[in-house]
């Protein structure tokens, strides 16, 4: 159920992001999602592979900072109103997003959400429970 | 002119026994109270009754900062601390400070020759001094204070900060003579233009400025802007506080108070004694303290003496503007900071083998601070919120560490410059 996500840390220079970026390429990396939340001297690159372990190693061989956090992953409608139905529940169970970031997979009917919450085991209980896909971490892995 | 016409005109020969009376005084008094002393004395073969002249000096160990480290806080102190009515400190190279102390005998020592160094820049009882060092445990600000009550001048204790506040109080209360570092000087200068008030509203006629180097031209342009006769003040707390030595209307070089404290130049890798005239480390001894006189203690500044007749009419041997430090001490508005201390920061907040450089650079008229940090596994974290949190942890460690706040930059891992010596820890942008 627990997806393992790659975080790295980014100082705001040019070029960065293409060195990450080509780093996993070598080593046939697929990336399946990705974001960034920046600020105004850094950034953490956050991003779902195909090959977690791998990537990591490879990152942390180049001489970045990395770091795996388990997250969730959903799939909502993909239609207006998928997600907010989501994050209602999540509030009525008292659970806290830290972050999210969404991605599209081949499903016409779904829309994928990668989520940082509080507690992930009542997460994923609340929102299975309610009908929502919860994401196999191979799944996503094997997109 | 003179506060002390007598010692300050004193002939060679009247300096030199009266030097020679005090040292064998002091070289006894600490060989019989401060065990380090008297054990390193006993080390190197040297008794009290061997020291009878100046030229004796030379036979006495050094003191470093790091003696001072080693018997933190009172372990160099020759009396009871009942007698010590004073304590000062300052940074140490790493956490703790260094710690000085004073008898009400050393504060009236301490007050003469502050009171000489404004004399010589033209105080007068009749003056209204502005001092704008700060207050508290660093000597800047009471070390001046004194001195002008000494004086018998009006002391305007207005310590640093609220520069808006301070000209209205300059403009209002009739500042004369202004005590500040000269970079804080220059940002009054600037503030004051951008006020759009004119030097001519005030009434400075003179300043005394130390804590931090600064430059012939910095003099130019200080006294160009507020219009006043810009005097250097060389002191360190170790010694005593400001008033080791001060400038003259010449300007061109600073009078020692020879007579509580005797110089001399060092060669900083062998220890021998230069002459007049050569660059090398100023070491003085103190021979009228109580608290703690220091032997022989190494400034780590790099200066040059000189004998050489001074117009002034003063006799004291005059000192060089210091250019230059032979360890990595900085001064950063006007404070003391070791780039160990930031070292010692980031080891207690669990980072085992930190990387760092600081960058400093004067913005304007004010210095700054940034300190590069390398992310690790331990600083790094998912979430900006944490990463921030941690970001602002060090800033506040380093703050409270050094005094001053820095800027904190986390950069990426093995970015920072590595040597196979000593590792690249400061870049100065500084054009003083």
């Amino acid at each position: 159920m627990l997806i393992k996500q790659i975080s790295v840390f980014v100082e705001n220079k040019p070029g960065r992001l293409a060195e990450i970026s080509s780093i996993l390429a070598e080593k046939n990396i697929d990336i399946r999602a990705l974001s960034i939340a920046d600020t105004t001297d850094f950034g953490i690159l956050r991003l779902i592979v195909n090959d977690p372990d791998g990537a990591e190693s490879a990152l942390k061989q180049a001489g970045l900072t990395v770091s795996i956090t388990r997250v969730i992953g959903i799939g909502v409608t993909d239609r207006p109103g998928g997600l907010s139905g989501a994050l209602k529940l999540l509030l009525k169970n008292g659970i806290a997003v830290e972050y999210m970031y969404a991605f599209i997979g081949r499903s016409k009917e779904e829309a994928y959400v990668i989520l940082r919450v509080n507690d992930n085991e009542r997460a994923a209980k609340a929102l299975s429970e309610s009908g929502y896909t919860v994401l196999e971490s191979s799944g996503v892995y094997g997109m | 002119m003179y506060w002390n016409r007598e010692i300050e005109t004193a002939p060679r020969y009247q300096m030199e026994h009266l030097q020679s009376l005090r040292l064998s005084q002091v070289v006894g008094r600490v060989y019989e109270n401060v065990p380090y002393y008297r054990a390193k004395m006993d080390a190197a073969g040297v008794k009290p009754s061997d020291i009878q002249n100046v030229s004796d000096l030379r036979k006495l160990p050094f003191t470093v900062k790091q003696d001072l480290r080693d018997t933190y806080p009172y372990g160099l102190f020759a009396t009871p601390l009942e007698n010590v009515v004073r304590i000062h400190a300052s940074s140490g190279t790493t956490g703790k400070q260094t710690v000085v102390g004073y008898t009400d005998h050393d504060i009236d020592v301490w007050s003469e020759c502050t009171a000489r160094a404004l004399a010589a820049a033209g105080g007068t009882a009749k003056d209204f001094i502005h001092v704008s060092y700060g207050y508290g445990l660093f000597t800047g600000g009471l070390g001046i204070h004194y001195g002008v009550e000494k004086l018998h001048a009006t002391a305007i204790p207005v310590s640093v900060g609220n520069t808006k506040r301070q000209i209205q109080i300059m403009q209002d209360f009739g500042s004369t003579i202004i005590c500040c570092t000269p970079s804080y000087a220059m940002y009054l200068a600037e503030t004051m233009e951008e006020m759009g008030i004119d030097k001519s509203s005030l009434k400075l006629k003179a300043g005394v400025f130390g804590a931090e180097p600064w430059s012939e031209n910095m003099r130019k342009e200080i006294e160009k802007r507020l219009g006043i006769k810009a005097f250097d003040i060389y002191g360190l707390s170790e010694v005593m506080g400001p008033g080791v030595s001060f400038e003259c209307e010449e300007q061109t070089g600073m009078h020692i108070n020879e007579d509580h404290f005797i110089p001399e130049i060092i060669d900083p890798d062998t220890g021998e004694v230069l002459p007049d005239g050569e660059e090398g480390e100023l070491v003085f001894t103190c021979i009228t303290k109580q608290a703690l006189p220091l032997i022989r203690y190494r400034t780590r500044d790099i200066a040059m003496l000189t004998h050489e007749k001074c117009s002034c009419g003063r006799t004291l041997v005059k000192m060089k503007k210091p250019c230059g430090r032979t360890d990595d001490m900085l001064i950063i508005r006007g404070v003391n900071v070791f780039p160990t201390q930031i070292e010692s920061v980031l080891l207690n907040m669990g980072e085992t083998a930190p990387h760092y450089q600081l960058i400093v650079d004067r913005v304007g008229t004010l210095d700054t601070l940034e300190v590069m940090v390398e992310m690790s596994d331990t600083l790094f974290s998912d979430t900006v919120k944490d990463l921030e949190a941690n970001e602002r942890k060090i800033r506040n460690a380093i703050e409270s560490t050094i005094g001053i706040a820095a800027k904190v930059t986390l950069v990426e891992p093995k970015t920072l410059e590595r040597s196979e010596g000593k590792a690249k820890r400061v870049i100065d942008k500084r054009k003083i």
